[in-house]
């Protein structure tokens, strides 16, 4: 085995409470494309920060070329030749590529004195490489591909010997990714050592060498890319889970409910986050759409429930149908008949400071029963929040209690409450047990199965293929914005759902499958 | 839950009293510096304020204004807006009261007449904060830079209208004729009087029941009410609003409707309470001190109670303090005020670290 | 013709005069606010500055060292400023506004205390203040017709600290724009993450913006003490500091477009001076008060966005916090 450049030994974080990082160990070898793996949240931003020096580890040792070192502050990493090229850029964009380059490496107290050196060794650099950028030119005016060309160069002009790109295709349309990957091979090839950190399953197996997989903190696997497969990792990054029993009626769907035609949800830069979605929630029926986080499915979620506009297609929901001009908001899906539990509950579910009764109303602060008059019933708003506490065993039952002062379950819970409560026809529902204790999980699926076995719709958001598993009628899979496949109950497994996670699926195989 | 009493008892109690305390040690060492015995000034300030009538009615006189600014301030705040322009507020709403009572006093009865004039007070001074609310929310011009702008050029106005419609030529300076005995409220010695109390002359007047009604109001308003649970969810957590179905553009507008409003009833005291005319400078400094009123009673209309209070004495005290002591004039208020506004406000949170520190290792012992 | 060209250069001979402090105070907000931190205690700053200035300079009888402490007194505030907002990410605005409260009242009570004049410094006497300095020729030429005038009256006869001033534009742009310390000021005012990414401490960074805003301040308020007036007289800034950063934001955060729009404010200043009570055909009485208000007119409609957009610094006002 040849010698580490990088070398993790037992490397832990916390923060509060929450464990980022749990003795983590990793041997990077010299000279090769290293892959890291997981979901949002699996630690893996929190792990390269550490080894750039943002962040200090609680505990465990880092080595560089076999010595062990402190890293204290990203000045320190940069000096051991580490590179970073974060998921969101880290460029002025005021400032030119040039500028940008020189930040911090100037190379004098006049700007003059360092310019020329700087733009003969970028000469050398993009020869070298391949990396042309056009150096006086605002970065905010250039391509996110040439912004992250710079952001490379930015590294490579530190003599970075250990390159760490976070997510960096998150961005890039395929061709940019295409070149970005030949880059790194040149790279590679040159003997830098690259860490790439990314949720796409594709990526690791086209470009890197050896693979290790992040899972809610932990290291969970390492593996040589040409020994594992899409499915398997697919498989070790989500994790298998207990599944529990609900009690489900067998019950044919009903009337569709809402029926989505080739909605298309574009971000700022312009790239589609939800490409071309077409779908039916029909009631009485549980609609799952499992995926990798990332892949549009929070986008898609939050366009349907009146927060985010989109740009192209039409959502047709209570006789409604809504296009992108003339869309409406989140007031007026709620009074159409839709609920909605969303993914992150701390942005948008609740208002922390607000007492848990307070944050029960959220949404439906202008329902009728809610207000007296001029007045929010508070007694009225408290009686109905201290039954549904009941009803949904949210502990501490206190309704004045700070919602902030609450477990991630009990939060859920109040949310869940909240929404099933205002007696939806549909509901959206986003990652219904994300960070909610084993205990609370069982209960809040079977409320989900309550929903549906009375009749009413329900789309269920999830990146835990054991829960869409557990609950769907049907189950959609989204990779890179678009539905890759439609799986029903009975055929759905692990395998195939993984697959067609990765998009890899023959073509003419998912033809059968699509909707 | 231990964790989460211990942090309230710290951020509802303790640490506001640290921060004021910590303004009232430098404000000890100014008086030393200045060769004052802080403790003699402090009794003269006490008794200044509170010993007799005539100084208990100044000091409301002066909480009046103050809880009418600080109150504007808070609920600005709670939408999570800075509205520093409650001095231009007021004194455009100045403008409003003497249109009504001077074009229309010779006409109506007092009971239509001072309605109308607090109307006016407060559609002007939301009018004034409007337009920075309107630049904020719908054009995305930061509030803070525009409510500033908005004092000068409210004070540029009034100059230029005071000097060129109102005043009366002959005079020396600026300001209106007197408005017609029908527009001025009972003074508080008239107002006891009904009752068949006895109570000194003093310039407090029944704007402090407003004042008094304004709290309550404000307060059933933001906790009561769900335009106030919609403008606390913005100021809390705009994303969360949007989730909500809320359209925060309209809440920024709200607020500052109100809080220029409120802004604007410091000349319903000043002008149709005191003044009886339209004066030149009628509203200086109240604004600013709202600030302070609103940081130390942390934006709650009881808490804006209070300093106001505190305010209102320090006022009058200082002005007696002046008085007593001639190398000290009520500027000494000032600098309480501007040492309340930085350990309240900018260094609100400079105990909090060590102090969170020093309490949970108490917690673990005990 | 000759009237109005003896009377337009006096105008402008008094708008310089005007704009000094103006220049001054808008340059120390372009460092403090270039590097994200939002400067409205710029007022307070000048009038601690001014007070210092005044009170060295009677008791010792010399103007520099009036100016030294103008700069210290200033910078202590500065500093101040910057632990409420840098070390302790106290809220930026709030803690200007305690600068300005705390300057208006300190300065009056401690020159009651120390002068007993009402809140007033004793007058200066001449060599206690800085004053006209005449440019070489300038006598001589002052009788050559136009050009005359234009030297001997405009551009001659100011005060050392009005030459500065000027100056200190083009070396502000250089600063900002050809140092290494430039650089980074502005980076760390746009993106303070790249910064630090970069290996550079934002902290360390921003305490010498803030300082510079202080020097500058400094400047501005022994300017009015020992310049342009000759004596400490409670509140005597009146609001130019406010002016300054309007002139700021007006030039859109950059160094020669201050130096425009502080010439401009000034110019307003004095046209407003000279039309006190003037009656012009057509017009009548000249509204004084509207060419006053002019600077912040225009300040608001630049900010609604009518005449270009100002840009601020991305993280103005937004304290750096490195933790999640």
């Amino acid at each position: 085995m040849t010698a580490c450049a990088l070398e993790l030994i037992g490397i832990s974080k916390r923060f509060g409470l929450v464990k980022a990082n749990q003795d983590i160990s990793l041997c990077v070898p010299s000279g090769t494309i290293h892959g890291i793996i997981g979901e949002n949240g699996a630690g893996k931003s929190t792990l390269m920060s550490i080894i750039y020096g943002f962040y200090q580890a609680d505990s465990g040792e880092i080595r560089i070329q076999g010595q062990t070192v402190k890293i204290h502050d990203s000045k320190q990493a940069i000096a051991l030749g580490i590179g970073m090229v974060h998921q969101h850029f880290m460029l002025v964009d005021e400032f030119t590529a040039l500028e940008n380059i020189m930040l911090g490496a100037e190379g004098g107290a006049l700007l003059h004195e360092g310019e020329q050196r700087v733009r003969q060794r970028l000469a050398e650099l993009s020869r070298l490489y391949g990396l042309e950028v056009p150096l006086d030119i605002p970065v905010n005016q250039l391509a996110v591909g040439v912004q992250q060309r710079i952001e490379i160069l930015k590294t490579l002009y530190r003599e970075a010997r250990i390159l760490i790109l976070d997510e960096p295709t998150g961005v890039l349309t395929p061709q940019e990714a295409d070149d970005l990957f030949k880059i790194l091979r040149t790279l590679k090839a040159d003997g830098v050592t690259i860490l790439l950190i990314t949720h796409k399953l594709r990526e690791i197996m086209a470009i890197t060498d050896q693979v290790s997989v992040m899972r809610q903190g932990q290291m969970v696997a390492h593996r040589e890319t040409a020994a594992t497969s899409m499915p398997e990792l697919a498989e070790l990054m989500v994790g298998r889970k207990i599944r529990q029993s609900v009690d489900r009626h067998e019950q044919t769907a009903g009337q569709v409910l809402l029926n989505v035609r080739d909605l298309t949800v574009r971000d700022k830069q312009g790239i589609p986050r939800v490409n071309q979605v077409s779908l039916q929630v029909a009631a009485g029926e549980i609609v799952g759409i499992a995926g990798v986080s990332g892949n549009g499915q929070s986008e898609l979620l939050q366009a349907l429930a009146g927060i985010l506009p989109f740009n192209e297609g039409e959502i047709n929901f209570a006789g409604q149908k809504l296009t992108p001009q003339q869309p409406v908001n989140a007031a007026r899906m709620r009074e159409l008949g839709l609920a909605h539990v969303p993914e992150d509950r701390h942005r948008m579910g609740l208002v922390l400071p607000f007492a848990a009764y307070q944050s029960s109303i959220l949404g439906y602060q202008r329902v009728g029963k809610y207000n007296h008059g001029l007045t929010l019933n508070d007694p009225a708003i408290r009686t109905e929040y201290t039954d549904r506490a009941e009803q949904f065993d949210i502990r501490p039952r206190d309704p004045f209690l700070g919602s902030n002062n609450f477990s991630g379950g009990n939060q859920q819970k109040i949310v869940l409450a909240r929404e099933i409560g205002a007696d939806p026809q549909l509901l959206l529902v986003g990652q219904p047990t994300r960070g909610v204790d084993i205990g609370a999980i069982e209960f809040i699926h079977q409320h989900i199965m309550d929903m549906r076995n009375e009749g009413k719709g329900i789309l269920l958001v999830s990146v835990e293929l054991d829960e869409i598993m557990t609950l769907s009628d049907r189950i959609l899979v989204m990779c890179g914005g678009v539905i890759t496949g439609e799986v029903s109950r009975e055929q759905a497994n692990e395998q195939i759902l993984g697959l067609l996670m990765a998009n890899a699926l023959d073509p003419n195989n998912q033809q059968g499958h699509s909707a | 839950m231990k964790a989460a009493t211990l942090n309230k008892f710290l951020s509802v109690f303790l640490l506001p009293l640290l921060n004021i305390l910590t303004a009232f040690i430098f404000t000890t060492i100014l008086f030393l510096v200045i060769g004052i015995d802080p403790w003699e000034a402090a009794k003269i300030l006490v008794q200044g304020a509170f010993g007799y009538e005539e100084g208990i009615g100044y000091t409301l006189y002066y909480t009046t204004n103050f809880i009418f600014t600080g109150l504007a301030v808070a609920i600005a705040f709670h939408a999570g807006l800075f509205n520093i322009g409650g001095e231009g507020q007021a004194y455009i709403a100045g403008l409003g009261v003497s249109l009504v009572a001077l074009g229309l006093g010779s006409f109506l009865p007092p009971w239509l007449l001072l309605p109308l004039a607090i109307l006016a007070a407060a559609a002007f001074g939301a009018a004034w904060a409007a337009i920075p609310a309107y630049l904020q929310a719908y054009r995305g011009s930061h509030i803070v830079i525009t409510t500033i702008m908005f004092n000068f050029l409210a004070a540029s106005l009034m100059v230029y209208l005071l000097v060129n419609l109102f005043s009366e030529p002959g005079q020396g300076m600026p300001a209106s004729r007197a408005f017609p005995e029908t527009a001025s409220l009972w003074t508080w010695q008239e107002f006891m009087a009904a009752f068949g109390i006895e109570f000194a002359a003093s310039p407090l007047n029944i704007s402090l029941i407003l004042a008094l009604v304004c709290c309550v109001a404000v307060w059933v308003f933001l906790w009561k009410t769900r335009w106030g649970y919609e403008l606390r969810t913005v100021g809390a957590n705009p994303e969360a609003a949007i989730y909500a179905g809320i359209n925060p553009k309209r809440i920024v507008m709200l607020a500052m409707l109100l809080s220029g409003a409120l802004a604007g009833f410091v000349a319903v005291n000043e002008l149709l309470g005191v003044q009886h005319r339209l004066v030149l400078g009628f509203n200086t400094g109240y604004g600013f001190a709202g600030i302070a009123v609103a940081l130390m009673g942390r934006n709650h209309p009881i808490g804006v109670m209070l300093a106001a209070l505190l305010f209102g004495a320090l006022y009058q005290g200082g002005a007696e303090l002046a008085f007593e002591i001639p190398s000290v004039t009520r500027d000494v208020v000032v600098v309480i005020q501007g040492l309340i506004i930085l350990f309240s406000g900018a260094l609100e949170f400079m105990y909090r670290a060590p102090l969170q520190r020093w309490l949970l290792r108490f917690a673990r012992e005990a | 013709m000759q009237d109005f060209w003896v009377s337009l250069i006096l105008t402008l001979d008094a708008t310089l005069r005007v704009s000094t402090p103006l220049l001054f105070a808008a340059l120390a907000g372009l460092f403090s606010e270039r590097s994200g931190i939002v400067d409205i205690g710029l007022e307070g700053k000048m009038l601690v500055g001014a007070f210092a200035a005044a009170t060295v300079a009677s008791v010792s009888g010399s103007v520099w060292l009036g100016l030294l402490m103008a700069i210290v007194a200033s910078v202590c505030f500065a500093l101040l400023h910057g632990f409420a907002c840098i070390t302790h990410r106290g809220n930026q605005v709030v803690s200007g506004v305690a600068i300005n409260i705390l300057a208006s009242g300190l300065t009056v009570v401690l020159g009651l205390a120390w002068f007993h004049q009402g809140g007033s410094t004793p007058a200066l006497t001449n060599d206690q203040r800085f004053t006209a300095i005449t440019l070489p020729f300038a006598e001589q030429v002052a009788d050559v017709p136009f050009i005359g005038l234009l030297y001997s009256e405009l551009l001659s006869g100011h005060n050392i600290l009005v030459y500065l001033a000027f100056a200190l534009v083009p070396l502000s742009w250089w600063v900002l724009y050809r140092t290494r310390f430039g650089l980074r000021l502005r980076a760390v005012g746009e993106n303070p993450k790249a910064v630090d990414t970069a290996g550079i401490s934002v902290a360390s960074l921003r305490y010498r913006a803030v300082i510079i805003a202080g020097v500058l301040c400094g400047f501005a308020g022994a300017y009015l003490a020992t310049a342009q007036n000759a004596q400490f007289i409670r509140d005597m800034t009146a609001g130019q500091g406010f002016m300054a950063l309007a002139a700021l934001i007006f030039a859109k955060w950059r160094p020669w477009p201050i130096l425009f729009a502080c010439l401009l404010f000034g110019f307003l200043d004095a046209v407003a001076v000279r039309l006190q009570g003037v009656t012009l055909p057509g017009i009548g009485l000249v509204p004084v008060q509207l060419i006053e208000a002019l600077p912040y007119l225009l300040t608001v409609i630049l900010l609604a966005g009518f005449i270009g957009k100002a840009n601020p610094p991305k993280a103005i006002g937004v304290p750096y916090v490195k933790e999640r």
